[in-house]
């Protein structure tokens, strides 16, 4: 083992295990992953926030967790570890929205709780920790997490922004002057079938600028 | 008898599981792709959300609530096991998608090879957990109505699914910008067909 030279912790091989979560492997875009407990929240931004960090609490925790443990889990009953580990550490954050942010807490309603089954964090850990070392888990876990909330923010800046003229509560429309030469809200924004809508979008963006990701 | 017809209809199309909550979105993405297995797929989710809604109320009532425990004798009155409510229904669900493969593969081994690899997959179908979560945040009041709300929304499910499995096998044929082509296309889809049920918006019986 002497022989071999130790990887530096923010060795290029690693960064890019975060950089490539964010476009070219996004979690939503590209892996189809997640899309469950994602667009619900997205109506304004701060609850969309609360939840991005929250997955990549829970993904990051969770992925070092069954890295650490991976030699020891016998392979049959490895889902029902891995749904502990990650049901233990949703609940841990839903209690802690609880009793610091439980106005947040209450608009995320179930969705906190459907993290559990949160596509990504499953995927990561059968695919990712299972099979690699706590630090390079981690990292992944981060770029996951991180891949996902940017989505997560974008649907959601653009949900407020045109769907209630605000940003984080802040009247933007209202200061810029916006309504006084006739701007109305668009309404639509706000209903639920727009996330859909404003994520295909994202996705069709994203195609155009790399061609690589088109489906045939 | 009209309230459990008004939660029936609502779940179904108002307060559907795909198009006002996004639930169970993975599985309805990836299998999507021909008629066949999604509605294979839809009927495990119906037959598994009719199972686990109300066992999981009867977990909730009898167990986790506050007080809930009062059965058990004086001492447990004021025990409160709320906190414990994603683990204990996430083990119940994967416990009974066990329980409903065994049974079936039992008693039809045709609907099992129907059914086939969807069963295990259900237990991580977000639309399961949600809708027990649904019922809990909800407040039904008895069992009945946790059932049919269990199987409205199964049911709810599996129009979404099937609609837009049909709508994808004949988007082979049209001739769809390249970047949108697949995924994108689909969600685009979905919006739409969510657009159109928000037209039942205004039921209330």
């Amino acid at each position: 083992m002497n022989n071999i030279t130790k990887e530096p912790l923010f060795s290029a091989k690693n960064l890019k295990l975060f950089t490539d979560q964010l476009d070219k492997n996004n979690p939503i875009t590209v892996q189809v992953l997640g899309i469950c407990s994602a667009l619900a929240v997205t109506v304004k931004l701060k609850p969309a926030l609360v939840m991005a960090l929250s997955v990549v609490i829970v993904i990051a925790v969770s992925n070092v967790v069954i890295s650490a443990i991976r030699n020891f889990i016998p392979d049959r009953i490895r889902i029902i570890v891995q749904l502990v580990v990650i049901a233990t550490l949703v609940i841990l954050v839903d209690q802690v929205l609880k009793a610091y942010a439980f106005d947040v807490s209450k608009q995320l309603s179930v969705f906190v709780g459907l993290i559990i089954t949160n596509c990504i964090i499953m995927g990561r850990l059968e695919a990712f920790a299972m099979a690699n070392k706590p630090w390079p888990s981690f990292i992944d876990g981060l770029g996951n997490g991180a891949g996902y909330g940017l989505i997560l923010i974008i649907v959601a800046f653009f949900r407020e922004l045109l769907g209630s003229g605000t940003l984080m509560g802040y009247p933007v429309m209202e200061k810029i002057g916006a309504y006084s030469i006739g701007y109305e809200n668009n309404g639509m924004m706000i209903l639920p079938p727009m996330a859909l809508i404003v994520v295909g979008l994202i996705i069709w963006v994203q195609r155009s600028r790399n061609k690589s990701l088109i489906e045939k | 008898m009209e309230n459990l017809l008004n939660i029936f209809i609502k779940s179904i199309f108002v307060e559907n599981m795909v198009f006002a909550f996004f639930l169970g979105m993975c599985s309805y993405l990836a299998v999507s792709k021909s008629v066949k297995t999604a509605i294979g797929l839809g009927v495990a989710v119906i037959f598994v959300l009719v199972i686990t809604v109300p066992v999981n109320y009867l977990l909730e009532k009898y167990v986790l609530d506050k007080g809930a425990l009062a059965w058990l004798g004086e001492g447990f009155a004021d025990v409160d096991l709320s906190f414990l409510t994603f683990m204990v229904f996430i083990a119940m669900i994967a416990a009974m998608v066990q329980l409903v493969e065994m049974i079936v593969e039992k008693f039809s081994p045709s609907l099992y090879n129907s059914l086939g690899i969807f069963l295990p997959l259900i237990a991580v179908n977000c639309a399961i957990l949600g809708a027990s979560l649904f019922m809990q945040e909800r407040e039904y009041q008895n069992i009945a109505e946790a059932t049919v709300f269990g199987l409205g929304s199964g049911i709810g499910w599996f129009l979404a699914i099937a609609g837009i499995a049909a709508i994808r096998e004949k988007m082979k044929y049209s001739n769809v910008p390249a970047p949108l082509r697949g995924l994108g296309i689909t969600f685009i889809l979905t919006g739409l067909m969510a657009i159109a049920f928000m037209g039942f918006m205004g039921i209330n019986l």
